[in-house]
């Protein structure tokens, strides 16, 4: 990493924030939220091919001649732009807590 | 269409070309460190960045071959507009920013940030260069088939045209020069498609439904062409192909690179948001080119003009726009072609410069000066090779390159990414074993698919029966990918908690000495 690897005179002393509480907690928050969205939206994805491979329900007309594979297709859509927005609303508090973890990191330890 | 080149037509040529240069030129001038070569000095800002993503992956075969496969095969064609789309949020949501966090120029930096080993860096570097010969060779056989269709000029010619514009921005221009081709191109790209749909929906008088209804008998397929199931009827195959649409984008290596041209993870994202809403935009409107050409060109003169469909959206500005529009938006399909494969050779000289050379035989011990050279010698050697590859290529059928790229992006880069952020237990032989596996299974896959063999003769280019059905191997080689890091880092003892708590810290704060040093 360059520049990063301390050659300063200054370590991260890494073990210290990963012990920290707020970080754990931290760690532990985005990890459920991350991992619960990505199997939601990749459940949601992979059903479309499971409906229009195996059942008919979406080869049905939905309003006029347009068929509900068209308006799951849509669906798709809408949710990817929706959870695109959810990300970067829920990395703003993330940033925030990550913050707080340096700053407690520094009063703290930071000295050494 | 006619064989010779309007005045119209050779005017926008030569308006991109020259647009191109002014630009390789200017960046020239900001690329004198290795930083600036590989990242454009990691200075662009989100809407940038996010431009140049759309970029990168709006390629001739999102722009050309999903009009096309949506004109000839209604719904089914569509299916790669959503899975190209979806795959963002796994780029956003497991991948983008803790890779800025730990990454500098190449995938293989972000791994051994982790595992500081040579041979997990070779690994990396293999199957990224693995990765951007496929979908380099694919971009190259597309590009020369269409200029040579365009311009009336001889395939090997079209190649070598386009292999000397990619290597003159890269090698002069760095990624500051390929960025902006990316940014401009994108522009262009979603002008045109613009302007193509809204022509397309004032002949339908602006209603959906309309269209739809018309589109139910403009085919010989009937209602069937508004409904899943022209194309792909093997349901296995389908899901297959859908997977490795959504988990490829994640594991591609010029993609993976963008995220190392920004300054912070919070760029990124933003990067990323900007990105989605372009392609979003451009996919939604992949419905208006395909069903336009269908009714406005008709199935007969598209498959007379390319029999993958290819020429759809082009002829179709053609005959709602006339000869301006039509010249515009096949030098917009060049400019998009020149801008893909500059970012897919230096993300490939990245791995065989800065990986290969500098990390591993130099083992970093490389001056400034010394990784330009060798960065610039890189880009020469990937452009060559793959330009080679592609005039002996010309055979070969570009979706499947494209999609076999996006299955070994897939299945060998994916795993091990996901591994490293987020598994502890994960360790160098992991690592390998991981990597391996889901290149190896990949490429085995497809060598024994329906895409190589065929039992009636000139189908496919050996004579006999596939050993497996399926066209796109994903749903098999990626959970193999899974699979191999699993059993690889359970067979060896190693295990070393402390680095994956640094990784882990790194990863979430996106801490450095920077930080905590004023």
């Amino acid at each position: 990493m360059g520049k990063n690897q301390g050659n300063k005179g200054i370590m991260i002393d890494y073990d210290a924030i990963a012990n920290q509480e707020s970080f754990k907690a931290l760690v532990r928050k985005k990890k459920s939220f991350l991992w619960s969205m990505t199997v939601f939206f990749l459940a949601a994805y992979m059903l479309l091919p499971i409906l229009t491979s195996f059942t008919k329900v979406l080869h049905q007309k939905a309003f006029g001649e347009i068929t509900w594979v068209w308006v799951y297709s849509a669906g798709l859509f809408i949710m990817t732009w929706c959870l695109c927005h959810l990300y970067v609303a829920k990395a703003n508090s993330f940033d925030k807590e990550a913050k707080a973890i340096i700053a407690e990191y520094e009063n703290g330890g930071g000295s050494r | 269409m006619n064989n010779g080149m309007s005045f119209t037509a050779i005017f926008f040529f030569v308006a991109i070309v020259g647009l191109t240069l002014v630009i390789t030129w200017w960046a020239s001038k900001r690329t004198s460190s290795a930083s600036d070569f590989y990242t454009a000095g990691g200075g662009l800002t989100g809407w940038q960045n996010g431009l140049a993503i759309a970029g990168d992956y709006l390629s001739a075969a999102s722009f050309l071959g999903i009009a096309g496969a949506v004109a000839l095969f209604g719904f089914d064609g569509f299916f790669f507009s959503i899975g190209y789309l979806v795959a963002y949020l796994v780029v956003l949501y497991i991948v983008a920013e803790p890779l800025r966090n730990l990454g500098k120029f190449t995938l293989a930096d972000m791994i051994t940030a982790r595992f500081d080993s040579s041979k997990v860096r070779g690994t990396a570097a293999l199957s990224t260069i693995t990765i951007v010969l496929f979908y380099m060779i694919a971009q190259l056989v597309g590009a020369g088939a269409l200029i040579q269709l365009l311009l009336g000029i001889d395939y090997w010619v079209a190649v070598l045209i386009v292999g000397f514009m990619m290597t003159t921005y890269v090698l002069f221009g760095g990624m500051t020069a390929t960025s902006w081709v990316q940014i401009i191109k994108a522009c262009l790209l979603m002008i045109g498609t613009v302007i193509i749909s809204f022509l397309v929906l004032k002949e339908f008088g602006f209603s959906i439904a309309t269209m739809f209804k018309e589109m139910e008998t403009a085919t010989d397929s009937g209602a069937a062409y508004l409904n899943p199931g022209l194309k792909y009827s093997n349901g296995v195959d389908t899901i297959s192909m859908l997977i490795a649409l959504v988990l490829g984008t994640a594991g591609l290596p010029h993609i993976l690179m963008r995220f190392f041209t920004v300054k912070d993870a919070k760029t990124a994202r933003s990067s990323v948001i900007w990105a989605t809403w372009i392609v979003g935009i451009f996919y939604i409107l992949t419905i208006f080119l395909g069903f336009g050409a269908a009714k406005f060109v008709g199935k007969e003169d598209i498959i007379a003009a390319n029999a993958a469909g290819n020429m759809a959206a082009p002829l179709l500005a053609e005959a709602l726009g006339g000869d301006i529009l039509f010249s515009f938006v096949c030098a917009v399909a060049f400019a998009t072609i020149l801008a893909v494969v500059a970012g897919l050779v230096l993300s490939g000289a990245s791995a065989l410069s800065h990986d290969i050379y500098g990390q591993i035989i130099k083992k970093g011990k490389i001056t400034e000066k010394e990784q330009v050279l060798a960065a610039r010698i890189g880009s020469i050697t990937i452009a060559v090779i793959s330009i080679l590859l592609a005039l002996g290529a010309q055979t070969l059928n570009v979706a499947f390159l494209v999609s076999l790229a996006f299955c070994i992006a897939g299945s060998a880069n994916l795993p091990v990414i996901i591994y490293t952020i987020y598994w502890k237990r994960f360790n160098t032989a992991g690592a390998i074993t991981a990597m391996l596996t889901g290149l190896i299974s990949a490429l085995v896959l497809v060598a024994v698919s329906p895409n190589l063999w065929n039992p009636v003769e000139g189908k496919a280019i050996f004579v006999g029966d596939p050993l497996i059905m399926l066209t796109n191997p994903a749903i098999i080689s990626v959970p193999l990918g899974f699979l191999g890091g699993f059993i690889g880092t359970l067979l060896s003892k190693e295990s070393d908690a402390k680095k994956y708590r640094e990784v882990d810290v790194k990863a979430n704060t996106g801490i450095s000495v920077q930080d905590v040093s004023h």
